[in-house]
């Protein structure tokens, strides 16, 4: 069946041609005088210039959280902290359309996933930091917990506002002030939000947006002015951070790569585990560090679920980021498809057998279609490597030992999902399985009470809950 | 043939050697150091573990995780607590070891040896606590049973304080283990004889072997190996001087391992707290939908 396109309209956006650093509360520009470009990754129109932040953009950024942390934001109460989240929160909603848009514009990723998921939680994390702010005293770390100071925080490009939200809400919550770095791809939305700190009269200096790509994090990150970094990223870069930071005496949380099982038994209702398959993998493009990007099915029923697998793909549609009936949008940027490209083509060097759906890829802009790699085994790249794109690999298994033993053999550790019908196999694979979230009968699921975070390789750390607020405020013995 | 201890006997000297696994091999290196006391006489020699006895610890340090981690909490309690009664029987043995190596008055080593077996005691009510204390339901906003829970991180390094050799040793030791993880410890380089003795009480008190695996040797010359080792899950940096610290957490970064970094002058007397245990604990949370 077709469906007529249903765009939504570009008008509630209204982009200006650059963008300057957002410090001490103003847009200021660059002492660096760099640009980078933002485009749009649907049609490769370019979108806005952005400031690329340097050295001494970066000095002035974290001076000016510093000052903002000795002065007006450190002696402001718990509750007069609260309520300017409260007001964050409410503005956000109040221009969610506004920003979905935005989004969509600048990451690729479909308006029906921005407007549905990503804004309500982006509002929801700050409404629920904001009831924390007063209240960190109960928090069960200990009696007059305090803030660390000025957070060094850089983000990546697949949930820019959603990142965002992650980590500034607790950082503010706590009492710290944030110097934060966009990925260099999706600046747009940050510095949206810069307007709204604006908007809500924050007071100069807590939040400090910077742009720029993987220099400008560097120099964030190795400032000696701050207190505390947080990075949500690919394990490859936590580790250089992990190694910067190393006796630097900071604190340090990461939010890293993974390779998701999703386990199927044999008892599952199995097109409700078709649904949780296809939204573990091509939610978001597959541009998920928690993604269900291994299924491993049980053998006695990968017959019976592999076709219905395909016929659901068959029918999710790929295209304009901002048609209402987008399930897949663009790959976020050139480099992300050519990786994705050169790891499905491994995939299929290396044995194992590609599908995709008959689908049409528009001409302009970076697109990948859904692809089903079968007959993969442990050892295969696409197995053991995350490619952050909406590429499933199948592999089998026959008993529950050797469900859990494949779904750990890796050194990733942040997600995994369990379909059975059948609690105590469901508890029994739970606690076995060596993953920060696991997901019953349902996947991707987020929620700003639940902590997120993972084993391993995966990173370290929580956010979100009760637990996200410890990595901002300073150890009670 | 007299019966006795007197004057003509020969007293019989006790051979330390490494605790691996639950056994106690000497180095595979062939290897050992002389311990001296605070005066400076010779108390005994010890191995002096090399980076294949380090390996060889972690090897028996994993096989052990999945079954100490799986007990239940309350067994790693009661299991926590026999330790101490491990050693209460033997305190006057404890006690002389460290009054040897620290040079300490005996009424002062009894403390320190008193203030042990209770921090044992102190850990042993924790197990079947901490995932209440750290865990908890989550109120997320839709139709999900959702739980977060603290589990162990896996296998931990752990470089004991170098003062401190009994009462810092086991207040590193028992928060690692209480929460399921299981430990390669590396002894205090000066003072590793009580150490030693403590192993045997660990190996007498159903503790799983290879859950605490205790190496002495040169603290410098066998850390790195262990913060680079790509099967340990965190490290505690407590034993490391500062400059080798700081290239320990680098070591560590390659794999991403849990550091507990040293804190200079902590006391072993305070309240221990939480932190010691949550440095090297996960939390899990798992979501479920709730339906008809």
């Amino acid at each position: 069946m077709e469906y007529a396109p249903a765009p939504e309209s570009r008008a509630v956006v209204s982009l200006r041609t650059s963008y300057e650093l957002f410090i001490d509360g103003e847009f200021t520009p660059a002492k660096s005088g760099e640009e980078l470009t933002t485009v749009n990754p649907a049609d490769e129109e370019p979108l806005a210039r952005v400031a690329v932040a340097g050295a001494a953009d970066i000095d002035r950024a974290v001076a000016a959280a510093r000052r903002a942390y000795e002065g007006a934001w450190g002696r402001m109460s718990g509750a007069e902290r609260g309520k300017y989240l409260f007001r964050i929160a409410r503005i956000i909603q109040e221009r969610s359309r506004e920003l979905a848009v935005l989004e969509s514009l600048d990451n690729g990723k479909p308006i029906k996933e921005t407007r549905d998921v990503d804004l309500p939680l982006v509002a929801a994390h700050f409404f629920y930091h904001a009831g924390w702010a007063d209240k960190l005293s109960h928090a069960g770390l200990g009696p007059a917990p305090r803030p660390l100071g000025v957070a060094a925080q850089v983000i990546p490009w697949n949930f820019p506002l959603l990142m965002l939200a992650w980590k500034i809400a607790p950082a503010l919550a706590t009492g710290n002030t944030v110097v934060l770095k966009p990925a260099e791809t999706t600046p747009l939305t940050a510095l949206a939000f810069a307007g709204i700190c604006q908007e809500a009269d924050l007071p100069p200096g807590v939040v400090n947006i910077v742009t720029g790509a993987g220099d400008t994090g560097r120099a964030l990150v190795a400032h000696p002015g701050t207190d505390k970094v947080a990075f949500t990223g690919s394990t490859e870069v936590g580790r250089e951070i992990a190694r910067a930071v190393a006796g630097t005496g900071k604190r340090l949380t990461l939010e890293l790569g993974g390779k998701g099982a999703n386990i199927v038994y044999d008892d599952a209702a199995l097109d409700q585990a078709v649904e949780g398959i296809v939204s573990g993998i091509f939610f978001n493009q597959g541009h998920v560090c928690c993604a269900g990007s291994r299924l491993l099915v049980q053998e006695s029923v990968a017959d019976e679920l592999l076709p219905r697998l395909r016929a659901r793909i068959e029918r999710l549609r790929l295209g304009d980021p901002l048609d209402k009936n987008t399930d897949i949008g663009a790959i976020n940027s050139a480099a992300q498809l050519d990786r994705i490209r050169e790891l499905a083509r491994a995939g299929a060097d290396e044995g194992a057998e590609s599908w995709s759906p008959a689908c049409r890829l528009p001409e302009r802009g970076y697109w990948f279609p859904p692809t089903v790699l079968t007959g993969v085994t442990q050892a295969h790249r696409v197995a053991r490597e995350e490619i952050f794109g909406p590429v499933l690999s199948v592999l089998t298994f026959r008993t529950p030992e050797e469900a859990v033993a494949k779904a750990n053999n890796t050194p990733y550790g942040l997600s995994a999902g369990v379909w059975t019908e059948k609690g105590s196999r469901m508890l029994w694979t739970a606690e076995r399985l060596r993953a920060g979230v696991v997901w019953s009968n349902t996947f991707n699921k987020f929620d700003p009470a639940s902590p997120f975070g993972g084993y391993k390789e995966s990173g370290y750390g929580r956010e979100g809950g009760r637990h996200g607020l410890e990595a901002y405020l300073v150890h009670a013995a | 043939m007299p019966v006795g201890s007197g004057p003509g006997r020969l007293a019989v000297r006790k051979t330390y050697k490494l605790y691996v696994g639950g056994a106690f091999p000497r180095s595979e290196s062939g290897r050992c150091y002389p311990v001296t006391g605070a005066h400076g006489g010779h108390l005994a020699n010890a191995a002096l573990a090399s980076r294949k006895d380090a390996r060889d610890a972690v090897v028996a340090a994993r096989k052990a995780f999945a079954g100490w981690a799986g007990r239940t909490a309350y067994n790693r309690g009661q299991i926590l607590y026999r330790v101490a009664e491990m050693m209460e029987g033997r305190r006057a043995q404890y006690a002389a070891e460290i009054a040897e190596a620290d040079g300490i008055a005996a009424d002062h080593a009894d403390r320190l040896v008193c203030a042990a077996v209770d921090r044992w005691v102190h850990y042993a009510g924790w197990p079947d606590k901490i995932a209440q204390v750290m865990g908890g339901a989550n109120p997320v906003s839709g139709p999900y049973f959702n739980l977060s829970t603290p589990e162990p991180t896996g296998v931990v390094a752990v470089l004991a304080p170098q003062r401190a050799p009994l009462l810092g040793l086991v207040s590193v030791i028992a928060p690692v283990i209480a929460t399921g993880n299981t430990c390669v410890v590396v002894a205090a380089e000066r003072a590793p004889l009580p150490a030693l003795t403590l192993a045997e009480a660990l190996a007498t008190s159903d503790l799983p072997g290879g859950v605490v695996n205790i190496l002495t040797g040169r603290t410098a010359e066998i850390a790195p190996h262990l913060a680079a080792h790509a099967d340990v899950n965190g490290i505690d940096l407590t034993g490391a001087v500062p400059e080798d610290a700081v290239e320990l957490e680098r070591a560590a970064a390659t794999t991403l391992k849990r550091v507990l970094r040293p804190r200079p002058g902590e006391d072993w007397t305070a309240d221990p707290g939480l932190t010691r245990m949550t440095a090297f604990l996960e939390t899990k949370t798992v979501w479920h939908p709730v339906g008809r």
